[in-house]
């Protein structure tokens, strides 16, 4: 069965912006040969960590979210350990709330949202 | 005289609510790292539910986000003066 997932990995910053392209593809290639549909494709580009990880203060932050079978998330985090250039990386299956926030998150209203759940707060 | 405690603002004290319940809010997000500032204290440790408010249902949700968000240092996981 297929289900969602989301995944975030950071990049260290001694990368060029070429070479950062290079691993995003690697990966998207890899989901895509896995058999798995990709949903959102997101470069957060450098951003500054909240501590330091590796000795590095900095760090290029990707994302994908996509669907796939639960057995290609096992080989895609085998290869996340191989590549020395991702210092940090995440995977979390997406319920069905999760799903429609990434949708609205996506379409813009993340703004929106963002203000109404200020509003409250 | 009375002898026992009564809050001072006894007037304008208001009830407690969860937030999420009351904004129709399902799913929390760990990416959004501003909203997330909200559940912790100035050190970055998690604020308790009787000070927030916030249901259990919820606040499992909260101390999950926030992990994942420490995880991915877009929180930090001992902070100075955060707010």
């Amino acid at each position: 069965m297929l289900k969602n997932y989301e995944t975030v990995f950071i990049l260290t910053p001694l990368l060029s912006e070429t070479q950062m392209k290079d691993i995003a593809e690697k990966f998207r290639k890899l989901l895509k040969d896995g058999g798995a549909a990709i949903i959102n494709d997101e470069n957060w580009g450098l951003k500054k960590l909240a501590y330091p990880i590796q000795h590095k203060s900095t760090g290029f932050y990707h994302l994908f979210e996509f669907k796939a079978e639960p057995e290609l998330i096992a080989i895609m985090e085998t290869e996340y350990r191989r590549e020395e250039a991702i210092m940090r990386f995440l995977t979390v299956s997406l319920d069905r709330n999760a799903v429609e926030y990434n949708l609205k998150r996506q379409r813009g209203e993340f703004n929106k949202k963002k203000e109404e759940k200020e509003a409250v707060a | 005289m009375t002898l026992q405690n009564e809050p001072l603002n006894r007037d304008t004290r208001r009830k407690k609510y969860c937030r999420f319940k009351r904004s129709g809010i399902k799913y929390i997000d760990y990416k959004n790292a501003d909203f997330l500032i909200k559940f912790v204290n100035e050190q970055g440790k998690l604020l308790p539910r009787r000070l927030t408010g916030t249901s259990q249902k919820y606040q499992v949700k909260v101390k999950q986000a926030v992990k994942r968000a420490r995880h991915l240092a877009l929180m930090p996981y001992v902070g100075d003066s955060l707010k």
